[in-house]
């Protein structure tokens, strides 16, 4: 068999992406092309994603970035032999953009199409890099609406969810104490800036959910950041200075300290050897580096994605799809319906 | 003389012959029903429907519209293949809906190499009615609101599309002179708007067809014209309020 070019399409939250991976008769994926359209900066005066004005964005950029995306590969879109695209979950208004596109697509071209997971996405993103996945791992996805640890048995064939937030994202966390701390939107990047020049044990901030009776690989991040702002709050009713770095610093360990922690007790209670970071918060340079040290210290491969295949993109749509094809799997069918909700156990809607 | 040159883009070499059938696909989801149909365009003569799936359904507009366009090539023996051109209402519309034509009509003339019009739908919906008097169109816009867009008796627009709530569009309606009204919006808020103390007659034109569709782009459509952006007619602004002041979390 032939290469076959698949075409990937994102569009679940604030950033519109269209990514051609070429999947070679080997099964091997490689990408020819990853074009991104953020809305993000019309979303920061709000401190945090507007769903109609992401939609509004997603509409308005969905044909030059796929235009972009095919003159990036060089090809056409007759040269496309499968359309994978985002189904869920994701905003409801955000996915129906890119949903509706796809079909288009799917139809004006006759070829199939691949109603996808976002989250299945995020971890097939990393074989973009790093080549196929081994047959059992640990994926932790952690970004600004998913904080979830994942036991991915073949990508396109079982993936089940072994714990996640029970309240705000990890990302999330970052936005707020951001906010807090008069810093920036979004507030992963500046947090990670600012806390390079903190101590990290400046302030004892509490690890959600790590009590003897407390679900083991569940995550909170509602009350740390509470105990944030009321740190924060005491500082100025004291009329004290907020020392900015070191809450930063400290807030960031404790985020670190929980997401590694439970991610390597997890991969060592299910014996998996493999460790894959994804989603956006992947990108903090806290977390991949305490991973990385526990890591070691537990003999467990690490795999993070490089920052851009980490945040959500069309690439990761375009390689999960590859996978599915290279599986054999069967077609989505055209009157596919977005599932805002979407389990991480689906990979694909059927 | 013309010569069938190798060199000549088929596009251009249309141009200069006389222009004989055009395939039109036409959409609309701006309203209720996910509509899709396709017609045939002539520059002599009205257009003809040969296809077309409608369904009333405000939620299924992602699921249905590219398999309803696909049965209505199928019905008419056609394919996508054979489309000449695009027509799709640009709305008003609630907006979730509205999108889905817009991204599909773009997606489809994008992959096919194809032109897509908008129109607002309203228009198509005069054009539809046929009423040959001063006309209002108005849509359900949610919200206990109306988008409404006034017609000359000729079904040019002269007012509008606007979205006000109907109690506010009632105050308007004497001084617009209409002597009859369609769309699903005047008939659902009739008696608000006062229709029949006014005199206006209510038209059965309740959504967009196809023919008044490409109706309403036909002339832009038969002159090859360059399609205007598919930008949407949302009329309202995200609802999206910049946050105050941040909360205490602690006493004061």
């Amino acid at each position: 068999m032939t290469d076959r070019l698949i075409l990937g399409i994102e569009s679940s939250c604030d950033e519109t992406g269209v990514g051609i991976v070429r999947l070679g008769p080997d099964g091997a994926v490689e990408l020819l092309a990853d074009e991104v359209a953020s809305s993000v900066e019309e979303h920061a005066r709000f401190g945090g994603v507007v769903p109609e004005v992401a939609s509004r964005a997603h509409l308005e950029a969905m044909l030059p970035t796929m235009r972009r995306a095919l003159d990036g590969a060089g090809v056409e879109l007759a040269d496309v032999h499968s359309i994978a695209v985002t189904a869920g979950p994701g905003l409801a208004g955000a996915l129906l953009v890119g949903v509706s596109a796809a079909k288009a697509y799917a139809a004006a071209l006759g070829k199939p199409l691949y109603g996808v997971n976002h989250l299945a996405g995020h971890v097939a993103a990393d074989t973009l890099q790093h080549g196929p996945l081994p047959k059992r791992c640990l994926a932790m996805l952690v970004s600004g609406g998913h904080t979830q640890l994942l036991l991915v048995e073949g990508l396109a064939h079982s993936i089940t969810e072994v714990g996640s937030t029970v309240d705000d994202a990890a990302g999330e966390a970052y936005d707020k104490v951001a906010r807090l701390l008069d810093l920036p939107y979004p507030g992963g990047p500046p947090i990670d800036r600012m806390a390079a020049r903190g101590d990290r044990c400046a302030i004892a901030f509490p690890r959600g959910l790590t009590g003897p009776r407390d679900n083991t690989y569940d995550f909170s991040f509602s009350g740390l950041k509470t105990a944030v702002a009321r740190w924060v709050e005491r500082c100025e009713r004291a009329g004290e200075e907020v020392p900015v770095a070191d809450v930063a610093a400290s807030f960031q360990e404790a985020v670190a300290d929980v997401l590694t922690s439970k991610a390597i007790r997890a991969a060592k209670d299910l014996r998996v050897d493999t460790l894959v970071i994804s989603g956006g918060v992947a990108a903090n340079s806290r977390l991949s580096g305490l991973a990385a040290e526990r890591c070691a210290e537990a003999g467990i491969e690490l795999r993070v994605p490089r920052p851009r295949l980490c945040t959500d993109n069309g690439a990761m749509i375009a390689a999960i799809g590859a996978h599915l094809v290279a599986a054999g799997r069967e077609p989505s069918p055209l009157d596919l319906s977005t599932v805002p909700g979407l389990p991480v156990g689906t990979v694909q809607i059927v | 003389m013309f010569h069938l040159d190798a060199d000549v883009k088929s596009s251009r070499f249309r141009h200069a012959v006389p222009l004989t059938t055009v395939l039109v696909l036409a959409l609309d989801t701006a309203t209720p029903a996910v509509t899709a149909g396709v017609v045939d365009l002539t520059p002599d003569s009205p257009p003809r429907l040969l296809a077309q799936r409608v369904t009333l359904d405000a939620k299924a507009h992602g699921e249905l519209l590219t398999p309803h366009l696909l049965r209505a090539l199928a019905e008419a023996g056609r394919s996508l293949a054979d489309v000449d051109a695009i027509v799709v209402g640009a709305g008003p519309g609630p907006f979730t809906g509205l999108r889905v034509g817009l991204a599909t009509a773009g997606a489809l003339g994008q992959a096919l190499d194809r032109p897509a019009y908008p129109v607002p739908t309203p228009d198509a919906i005069a054009l539809d009615a046929h009423s040959g008097v001063p006309l209002l169109v108005a849509t359900d816009a949610r919200r206990r609101e109306v988008y409404w867009a006034a017609y000359d008796a000729a079904g040019h627009r002269t007012g509008g599309p606007h979205v006000e709530r109907p109690a506010d569009l009632a105050e308007k309606l004497s001084s617009l002179g209409l002597a009859a009204a369609a769309g699903e919006g005047a008939r659902i808020y009739a008696d608000v708007l006062g229709l029949a103390g006014l005199g206006v007659t209510l038209l059965d034109a309740a959504h967009p067809t196809p023919v008044g569709l490409v109706r309403a782009a036909a002339r832009e459509v038969l002159a090859r014209a360059e399609p205007a952006p598919l930008t949407p007619l949302y009329l309202r602004r995200p609802d999206a309020v910049e946050p105050a002041a941040r909360k205490r979390v602690t006493r004061a």
